[in-house]
């Protein structure tokens, strides 16, 4: 792999970087794989990276049916944070966001994370409670966190409207300082770039239509490109479609796919330094380096595929927007749109064994796939890696579903179910 | 200074009302109908802009919304700042105030192009990610100049002033665009009486026939443009909106449609005005007639201030009378271009010059340019730019398209403004918002709307058809189908003919060659806002991203506030040639709204401040504010929180109403209690199915406390359902969780148990409830009332309907305080009147209005819980310790029943509902504190539950607390320690959670 750095730049701009390699091959897939990763966003990625790189599996190909990073992973409004409420979900988030505080020079990629801390604000009594509760678990945990007043929230972020004639008046904020934003792109590229050097294929438009079945042993898959191609083990990371793909393996998963909508404003010259997160008005905001305001809206209630959400949403959120910052209300917005999320009953994910032997799925991030890329990847390469699933893992089974030993994170999953 | 650029001709301006504004702090004069682009350029100011990433100085390329450079910060007063203006879109008004934005020390000597020039070379696409990755303080600081160096306009620092409008509106035919294409089709469907609403971003209709010299009927085409309009707006079917972009189109027809009402006029505060108004459109049939943007060729340095697009060269001449230089050049690949040329001539004198790609260009145009004066150079294409901070030259060599685009000679041609015309790309957006991926035609050289769409026509430009004839027959036949859909009666066509067309007769050709290879050769721009170049485009399919998305993602081509209008089609030709590939393999990036960018504040419309959310006030609300009463937000509900007397703190305030309850009476507002009446023959079998407990024998007169529980078998709410007939029946819920409860019990109606008998209506609003509450409560309700309050024939969870204070009212005996409670309902109407007597009545025995916190109070003494709040969604009727409410028997089963006998559910070990007394009386442990059995050696801590309720209880004269805690209910007597904050920690008890009368007996009386 052509290692990046300020130096490399300077020697290839005196080539006029013509000599920059390619950042992945465009291989021809081979007959058989260790283990094929369906899903070639963040988390498939990552997850090929890690087996490759951890568990020295490089037999692997992940299969994408559009391009890399083009689903959830380019869609989202790009918070990372690990401030969770309950020990599974925490422990996992915080894995994670141990692995973005060097992924950078892990995968030689400049991912662009930016620590520059999370607010998750209270407007009610209830929500303060709720607040003392998380960051009261975050401490025990060990992960950081505390709980701010509204004027400590002011001295955060300077233009936010604290006075009491707003609607629902910020009682105060959870804060969060190492939380932040990354460009999500540069995440899918990079391990994808890292990935592709440890020798995992990559085969992007190329979509899977079926599973290879013996019995209830899964062989291989099916696609639309290269016919069958076999697999020893295969990892499932499609988010959205998941529904469909357990569908080809025989059984249903307990997850909804719902629209969820975003937008960016206009670029204007920096105005917010942290991320701001409200559930009471509902939305939140960070501004993205090239200066875009960067909003995420709430999920739309109704389920189906389509990538785009209905309007009363995009109007709602900007109304919230200018609840939380009256003089946002010049600013222009510029785009919007939408993505498919994988809900599951309690707003956690299912990773792990499925009913079918060798199919594995890592599925139902809902809204906050996007800060567990890494930790997910990495535990899902665990899994992939050996017949132990790893104790991060664990209580992430499917079958909690049946036991009843779920997790409900609704509370702290930043967008109302 | 003066307009130096200004010449005689105009169609659009007013001479005879001068404008002045600032540019700069330059103070500057335009004439009404100006943009501020056409004044800028009017009063030769070149340089508008400092580029993004290299600083380079850039100047107007275009006429309308397309323009990708002169983006101006406009706005007098910090509140009415608005940021990223296209100069071009923006009317002149008087005393307009703008300024550029990027430019250190000033705009024409910016430090950041010298970086640009010297450290350019370092930053080809995506170079952030090849490095600052060595540390996260690394990244940190470098991420700080980015920031600042990056983003346009700046954000207002005071809220704005000005209010936003939202109409929703129906229409049968909704036509997008009123040029040729969408008049004719206005024109066509009107006399059907069909409702029809035609929209055009601009200010006046016609399009481009605006700037043209087109003719309709054999008289000027503006002519028929003007007559069109009167006859439109005279005609009680049409509406005709102007200044009303078309941004978004959804499912099912409706398209949001931004009228700008007051951007054109100076940001004065008038009552009730709107300064933009959404129109939210459902329409039954749409045409989309929304033109073309005319794209420039891609040549080196093609960013030099002066160069311009030829159409823009033209508008400026014919509509605003202002010629931006002397010495013209076109470069064309097309015919277009020679009119740009004819008409620069036309405006006085000078030169022109077009250089054409083609070798052989057989149009009359051209003849009509050479015998104008213009020089025509065919077989030529302009290669680059001479000039910094302007055009000095054009940069010409001979080209050979055939023999494989072989360049001759280069020679230099003196031009101060360089025209381009690579073609014309319809303006599809639209078209393409639901997903629909636009169509490649090689013949229009350009993306045309996808057919697929069910309730979608094209006419004009859009579909590629560029001739007037045409465009205006399409617009007819497109209105007649459209309308024949919906069963009215249309012509077919227009009986109006339109000037013979010449054509556009284009070669193909995006990126023109240059001498050097594209590496190496200047920059070629193409996308000017973000500073892409061809040579960007190429590193990124030769760095592997060959999807366009790709290609888009990693050069930020198209992400400006144009959204790629002018570089979507040459950046897809670009890359389609770098990979070897067809353009129409290539295919576009995805076109999402909004078609132009659109405030926030329209967006959001009168949502805003007090009309973000309903506020819900009680009846009593009157009452309660002349009394000074603290609110809380509950839900969308204002509720006393609690009623201080004189300067009283919140503790003050709630010991005393709390011992007012528990020693004499106290009255609270219970009104935002969910109500929800439920009738029908099968309303007691729904009860029984909805509710954890038993249902079938509740007499009319009784009342019954139920769990509500979710399928997983986890409390989701509670509340107290009074039998007011067999097949009548009045459920409360709480105050949040009303608007939910009432969903849920449709929702389980309408797809699981259509075929029960039963209805739901909300009465939340309908009743004024009104608690007494004390053991002088009976004392005092018996004498206001007809009701025999005796115990025995008024029981407790008995309610009673009756006279109080003579108004017709439900009386329950039910507590949520333990103490003897009626709590009365009364028609809201009534609701003050009652509150209001009761108070005069209860004068002599200091009845004590309380509020929620004592509420709160009151109950956690006696262990009742707050669902929400004592309970989070992952809390079961027997973590809670009231198993007893759970009916296991039922015959049908009951929601939540399987999910609650899940073995997670059943084990021992579950966090389990417990009361709290902290070993410290005089510590009210915080609400949310983690609960450890010991405290941890190290993180993470083993966290066995946490302090869902916390109060200090003036009747127990000490704190206590309500938790969860880990097998809770065995676990009375041990002592744990509670995270109070960062190392610090208290020491409480486990204990029943029911801490005052255990027996209940004081609720009994």
């Amino acid at each position: 792999m052509q290692r990046f750095s300020a130096f490399s730049l300077f020697r290839h701009a005196l080539s006029h970087h013509q000599n920059w390699q390619r950042s992945w091959r465009n291989p021809e897939p081979k007959k058989h794989y260790d283990v094929i990763i369906v899903g070639g966003g963040g988390h498939g990625l990552a997850t090929a990276y890690y087996l490759a790189k951890v568990h020295n599996v490089t037999n692997i190909a992940v299969i994408e049916k559009g391009y890399l990073g083009g689903g959830n992973t380019g869609r989202n409004t790009t918070i990372v944070r690990s401030n969770y409420l309950w020990d599974e979900a925490a422990h996992l988030y915080e894995h994670s966001l141990k692995l973005w505080e060097t992924l950078s020079t892990e995968l030689n990629y400049n991912v662009m994370f930016s620590q520059r801390g999370v607010l998750n604000l209270g407007h009610t009594l209830q929500d303060m409670r709720d607040i003392e509760r998380r960051v009261s678990a975050n401490r025990l945990n060990g992960i950081d966190g505390e709980v701010l007043d509204a004027s400590g929230v002011k001295k955060i972020v300077p233009h936010i409207d604290i006075t009491s004639a707003r609607r629902y008046p910020i009682l105060g904020a959870s804060w969060q300082p190492r939380g932040g934003v990354a460009r999500h792109d540069a995440v899918a590229w990079g391990y994808a770039r890292a990935a592709d050097a440890l020798g995992v294929d990559l085969l992007q438009a190329c979509a899977v239509t079926g599973f290879e079945l013996e019995g209830d042993q899964l062989r291989g898959v099916v696609t639309d490109r290269y016919g069958v191609i076999h697999a020893g083990r295969v990892g499932c990371v499609v988010a959205g479609n998941s529904g469909v793909l357990a569908g080809y393996g025989g059984f249903e998963l307990p997850i909804e796919s719902h629209p969820l909508q975003a937008l960016v404003s206009e670029p204007i010259k920096p105005i917010l330094n942290t991320v701001v997160m409200s559930n009471q008005v509902h939305g939140y905001v960070s501004q993205s380096d090239k200066g875009d305001l960067v909003i995420g809206a709430g999920i739309d209630s109704y389920t189906g595929y389509g990538q785009r959400g209905s309007m009363p949403v995009i109007e709602h959120t900007l109304a919230a927007m200018i609840e939380l910052f009256p003089m946002f209300s010049r600013v222009p917005m510029n785009r919007q749109w939408g993505g498919i999320v994988d809900t599951t009953p309690d707003a956690c994910p299912i990773i792990g064994k499925t009913p079918v032997e060798n199919l594995y799925f890592n599925c139902g991030w809902g809204t906050g796939g996007f800060k567990a890329t890494p930790g997910s990847g990495h535990v899902f390469a665990d899994c992939l890696a050996s017949d132990e699933i790893p104790a991060l893992a664990k209580p992430f089974a499917l079958d909690r579903f049946y036991s009843g030993a779920l997790i409900d994170e609704h509370g702290a999953a930043g967008v109302a179910h | 200074m003066k307009q130096v650029n200004r010449i005689a001709e105009g169609r659009l301006i007013d001479r005879d009302v001068p404008i002045t504004f600032t540019f700069n702090g330059r103070t500057l004069q335009g004439f009404r109908g100006d943009t501020l682009a056409s004044a800028l350029l009017a009063n030769g100011v070149k340089i508008v802009g400092r580029s993004f990433k290299y600083g380079r100085p850039r100047g107007i390329i275009a006429a309308g919304v397309e323009e990708p450079n002169a983006i101006l910060q406009v706005g007098a007063t910090p509140s009415t700042q608005v940021p990223n203006v296209r100069a071009t879109e923006q009317a002149l008004y008087e005393g307009l105030v703008c300024r550029t934005t990027n430019g250190w020390p000033s705009l024409e000597w910016d430090a950041m192009a010298m970086v640009g020039k010297l450290a350019g070379k370092m930053m080809p696409p995506g170079f952030y990610y090849k490095t600052m990755m060595y540390s996260q303080p690394v990244w940190h600081a470098a991420e700080r100049v980015i920031r600042k160096m990056a983003g346009l306009g700046f954000a207002p620092t005071e809220p704005d002033p000005e209010i936003y409008d939202k109409i929703n509106r129906h229409c049968d035919l909704l036509i997008i665009g009123a040029g040729p294409a969408g008049l004719a089709a206005a024109l066509t469907a009107q006399p059907s009486g069909a409702r029809i609403i035609i929209v055009d971003e601009n200010p006046t209709p016609g399009g481009w026939l605006r700037f043209s010299d087109d003719q309709v009927d054999d008289a000027p085409a503006r002519v028929w443009v003007q007559a069109t309009l009167h006859a439109l707006r005279a005609a009680a079917n049409v509406e005709v909106l102007l200044r009303s972009t078309a941004t978004g189109l959804h499912d099912g027809n409706f398209v949001t449609v931004v009228e700008r009402c007051r951007d054109h006029l100076a940001p004065t505060v008038t009552q009730g005005l709107a300064r933009q108004r959404m129109h939210r459109i459902r329409a039954r049939e749409v045409v989309l007639a929304s033109g073309a943007h005319e794209r420039p060729l891609v040549y080196a340095n093609n960013d030099v201030p002066g160069c311009m697009l030829a159409g823009a060269v033209s508008v400026y001449l014919k509509g605003y009378g202002v010629r931006p230089g002397n010495a013209l050049v076109v470069a064309t690949n097309n015919d277009a271009g020679y009119q740009a040329a004819i008409d620069w001539l036309a405006a006085g004198t000078g030169s022109a010059t077009v250089v054409d790609a083609r070798a052989a260009p057989t149009s009359s145009l051209v003849t009509r340019a050479e015998s104008a004066g213009v020089v025509v150079i065919q077989g030529a294409v302009v290669v680059d730019v001479v000039g910094g901070a302007s055009v000095k030259a054009a940069v010409v060599c001979d080209f050979d398209a055939q023999a494989d685009a072989r360049l001759g000679p280069v020679r230099k041609l003196a031009a101060d403004v360089i025209a381009s015309s690579g073609g014309y790309s319809p303006v599809v957006h639209l078209s393409a918002h639901l997903g629909h991926r636009p169509v490649w035609r090689e013949d229009v050289c350009g993306f045309v709307p996808n057919p697929d769409h069910e309730r979608l026509l094209f006419a004009g430009a859009v579909t590629g058809e560029f001739a007037l004839g045409e465009s205006l027959e399409q617009g007819a036949i497109a209105a007649h189908q459209a309308l024949s859909r919906l069963g009215f009666d249309a012509p077919k066509s227009l009986a109006i003919s339109g000037s013979e067309s010449i054509g556009f007769a284009l070669q193909a050709l995006f990126q023109v060659p240059h001498p050097l290879p594209t590496a190496k050769a200047p920059p070629q721009f193409v996308d000017y806002q973000l500073d892409v170049s061809a040579a960007a485009i190429e590193i990124a399919t030769r760095e592997g991203f060959e999807s366009v998305e790709h290609v888009k993602r990693y050069t930020a081509l198209g992400f400006g506030t144009d959204q790629g209008k002018l570089s979507n089609v040459n950046g897809v030709a670009i890359a389609a040639k770098a990979l070897g590939q067809s353009i129409k393999e290539t295919g576009t990036t995805m076109f999402r709204p909004n078609y132009t960018p659109v405030s926030f504040g329209v967006m959001a419309g009168r949502d805003v401040g007090e009309f973000f959310e309903p506020k819900r006030y009680t009846a009593m609300q009157p009452w309660h504010e002349a009394e000074g009463a603290a609110f809380e937000d509950v839900g969308q509900w204002k509720r006393p929180w609690y009623f201080p007397r004189g300067d009283e703190t919140l503790q003050a305030a709630v010991r005393r109403e709390c011992l007012a309850v528990r020693q004499r009476v106290g009255i609270l507002d219970a009104s935002t209690l969910g109500k929800i009446d439920i009738q029908g023959p099968d309303a007691r079998e729904f009860l029984n199915r909805i509710y954890t407990n038993a249902w079938l024998k509740l007499a009319p007169g009784k009342c019954r406390y139920g769990l509500m529980c979710s399928e997983d078998g986890m409390v989701m709410d509670d509340g107290v359902t009074a039998c007011l007939a067999p097949n009548h029946f009045l459920m409360t819920t709480t105050t949040g969780g009303a608007a939910r409860v009432l969903q849920w019990l449709e929702l389980w109606h309408q797809t699981e148990w259509p075929e029960l008998k039963v209805f739901f209506n909300s009465v939340t609003d309908h009743w004024a409830t009104i608690t007494l509450s004390g053991p002088e409560s009976r004392s005092l309700l018996a004498p206001l009332t007809d009701i025999d309050l005796s115990p025995t024939d008024f029981a407790f969870m008995d309610w009673r309907a009756g006279l109080v204070c003579g108004l017709p009212a439900r009386v329950f005996r039910i507590s949520f305080t333990g103490e003897l409670t009626y709590e009365i309902n009364v028609n809201a109407n009534d609701g003050l009147a009652l509150w209001q007597a009761l108070m005069a009545a209860g004068a002599e025995v200091d009845l004590t209005p309380y509020g929620t916190e004592t509420m709160h109070v009151l109950r956690a003494e006696k262990g009742f819980v707050i669902v929400g709040q004592d309970t989070d969604g992952s809390v079961t009727p027997e973590d809670l310790g009231m198993g007893w409410a759970v009916a296991k028997r039922k015959k049908f089963s009951f929601v939540g029943q399987r999910g609650m006998m899940r073995a997670d559910c059943l084990r021992s070990q579950r966090k389990q509902f417990v009361g709290l007394s902290p070993l410290n009386p005089s510590c009210v442990l915080p609400e949310g504190s983690q609960i450890v059995f010991a405290r941890p050696q190290s993180l993470p801590a083993d966290m066995v539950g946490h302090v869902t309720s916390s109060y200090d209880s003036p009747v127990l004269g000490r704190s206590f607390a309500l938790a969860l805690v880990k097998g809770g209910l065995d676990r009375h007597g041990e002592i744990v320690e509670v995270s109070v904050g960062p190392d610090r920690w208290e020491k409480a008890e486990l204990r029943s959670p029911i801490f005052y009368d255990p027996e209940g007996a004081r609720q009994h009386v």
